[in-house]
């Protein structure tokens, strides 16, 4: 029986603390006005000026936002001229040189401000609550297959998923509140003007998102009830019949699943972008997703066994875990690769929008995050022994779900706040909520039951495996 | 092959086999060869053999067939004759490498597929028209064999052990000085 000590508490706790005074701080200083908006610039471009050569055309910097860009990489020397990504988000239908007026160009940048801690709470939020879901996903799948390996780890996956009913609600209630911060199309002015918009609104429409969002995570809490639930009766259980319907539920969900992550995407995601879309998405997201539950699957059980919790896991349990962190950063680089090649190599103007945006303005994250989320984990889990080694897939899990942050962080900033993404107090504010609620919710997850399921047909295939 | 005498341990079941194995290894008997129908599970552990290293073959071959995957197409879209087809830019090669991504992934594979089984084939000495060596062809169907080396040994208190070990059949096999 694991029980949640009073330090990791008053960590989590401080961390809520601090996230939550960080968020409101972040809320409170955004711009109200355009005057304001323009002094933020003005003072970030007082501080750019410093040292950088090619912001000497300063003072004007406002005027026409081109000035963001950095020097002309391989998309923008196809697409044409500095400044495409920033008119295109704008949703300029011209892509000549037109310059904006000032004002609307302005009031456009208060908004995107304005959206920005919006955005912060929004990845931070979806971040944790991923690796709660992915968990369950991973869950399912284990039972589903009846895999011989895993009901040892069964207790743990349980107690990661703890965090999905407050993760999940509050991912929903961000995406509802953020509205149209977030989604153009909420925005009924936008969509009277926008005939690609009015041609999406059978399905982009305010209350048959909210009724999708609201089935999406009812589903799953359903599923995570009624699993833990069954596997809890398992203990005392004189049959079988609560493993039978952990895997009847686990087939269930998993079809239930595949269609409510697409529709997810697309409604929580790719709708931030309403013009433009991509076939592969919900695919990618997943990988996000599973890679990062895996990944916080084995650190958690690396720290249980550390304090010696969980001496019945054995380091076979943990190089199979590493084997599917392993497997899961290539899948997801497949993807990434397989969304970003195709659209780069057609560079048709109406998909290719979504990548020039995220590579003029976030160039060193955008491609710094391969490096985090594919070679690094290439070649640390590579080889057999290391993926014995418990620290180091703690260090790889680490780099790991940070790549994975970041790439969350791609998914939603340059779609909601375009070129003013950063990484400042409000992220770092919303990243220790987040994690401090995840440590306390997980924490008291675990420590409710024993740690040692009973009863599972497979557990002593389980305790004996090694590989 | 241990020229001199040898005994040609045979067993029925490869639990059997194991435990031998341990058991004579226990003794400080030298077996030269084991042959069994299919895998067993563990042999190589109880054998004393050591770790394979054809995996770090594989990874060296690998990054091999990635460098000519690179330095090929860079030669030959970047430096030879960079024309523009279909506007992609050739002006560099990192600026182009997205389309190059699908060659460099696939030559990798196939050089650390490829060179690692002819690696594996030579190291194991299989090729066509190969002689094969089995002392007894009912290895190749229900039956495991264990070469122990008798060389020094008195044959008959050897003989005893072995057959406590659970073996069904033994012959001593007289080698010829290396003919």
């Amino acid at each position: 029986m694991y029980k949640f000590s009073s330090k990791l508490r008053l960590f989590a706790i401080v961390c809520m603390v601090l996230g939550l005074i960080g968020l409101v701080f972040g809320f409170l200083s955004v711009p109200g006005t355009v005057e304001e908006a323009n002094e933020i610039l003005a003072a970030q471009e007082a501080h750019h000026s410093g040292g950088e050569a090619h912001h000497e055309d300063g003072a004007a910097h406002h005027e026409e936002g081109a000035e963001h860009h950095e020097e002309a990489n391989f998309v923008d020397e196809v697409k044409g001229e500095p400044g495409y990504s920033e008119r295109a988000m704008a949703g300029d239908k011209d892509m000549g040189h037109a310059a904006h007026e000032d004002g609307e160009h302005m009031e456009h940048v208060l908004h995107q401000m304005q959206t920005k801690p919006w955005s912060a709470t929004f990845i931070a939020a979806f971040f944790f609550m991923m690796i709660a879901l992915g968990t369950l996903v991973f869950y399912a799948i284990q039972n589903a297959a009846q895999a011989g390996w895993s009901p040892l780890l069964f207790r743990v996956m349980e107690g990661i998923t703890a965090y999905l009913l407050p993760g999940s609600v509050i991912v929903l209630l961000v995406v509802i509140f953020a509205g149209e911060h977030f989604y153009p199309w909420m925005n009924h002015e936008l969509v009277a003007e926008d005939e690609i918009l009015q041609g999406k609104s059978g399905y982009l429409n305010f209350p048959f998102w909210l009724i999708r969002g609201i089935i999406y995570v009812a589903g799953w809490n359903l599923y995570r009830y009624f699993a833990v639930k069954n596997s809890r009766d398992l203990d005392t259980a004189e049959g079988l019949q609560p493993y039978k319907n952990i895997f009847k539920y686990s087939i269930y969900f998993l079809a239930f699943f595949i269609v409510t992550e697409s529709t997810m995407a697309w409604d929580w995601f790719m709708s931030m972008t309403p013009h433009w879309y991509s076939t592969l998405f919900a695919w990618y997201i997943f990988a996000s997703i599973i890679v990062s539950a895996v990944t916080v699957i084995a650190i958690v059980t690396v720290s249980l066994k550390a304090i010696g919790q969980l001496e019945f896991v054995n380091d076979s349990h943990l190089h199979d875990l590493a084997k599917f962190m392993f497997g899961f950063s290539v899948f997801w680089t497949y993807l990434w690769f397989g969304q970003f090649m195709l659209i780069w190599y057609a560079n048709i103007p109406e998909e290719v929008t979504y990548f020039i945006l995220r590579i003029q303005e976030y160039n060193p994250i955008f491609f710094g995050m391969l490096i985090l989320n594919f070679v690094f984990p290439i070649l640390i889990l590579m080889n057999s022994d290391f993926k014995r080694v418990s620290w180091f897939v703690v260090i790889a899990g680490i780099i790991i779900l940070v790549g994975h942050y970041i790439d969350i962080f791609l998914l939603v900033m340059p779609s909601t706040v375009g070129p003013y993404g950063s990484f400042g107090i409000t992220e770092l504010a919303a990243l220790l909520f987040f994690l401090g609620l995840f440590i306390f919710t997980v924490g008291m997850g675990l420590s409710k039951v024993s740690l040692r399921p009973k009863n599972n047909p497979f557990l002593v295939e389980s305790e004996h495996f090694h590989y | 092959m241990a020229s001199g005498n040898v005994l040609h341990v045979l067993y029925n079941d490869d639990d059997v086999l194991m435990k031998a194995v341990k058991e004579i290894r226990a003794k400080k008997y030298r077996i030269t060869e084991a042959y069994t129908p299919f895998p067993v599970h563990g042999l190589d552990k109880a054998m004393g053999l050591p770790h394979t290293r054809l995996a770090i073959c594989s990874f060296i071959y690998g990054l091999i067939g990635l460098s000519v995957a690179t330095l090929m197409m860079n030669f030959i879209m970047i430096e030879d004759w960079p024309r523009n087809i279909g506007g992609k830019p050739s002006f560099s090669y990192l600026q182009n490498m997205p389309a190059f991504v699908p060659i460099m992934f696939e030559l990798t594979v196939f050089f650390a597929a490829h060179l690692m089984v002819i690696t594996f084939y030579l190291r194991s000495k299989i090729w066509p028209f190969k002689k094969a060596e089995n002392p007894d062809p009912r290895t190749t169907d229900d039956h495991f064999l264990l070469e122990v080396d008798a060389a020094g040994h008195d044959i008959d208190s050897l003989s005893k052990f072995l057959y406590e070990t659970g073996a069904s059949e033994i012959s001593l096999i007289h080698n010829e000085e290396h003919a």
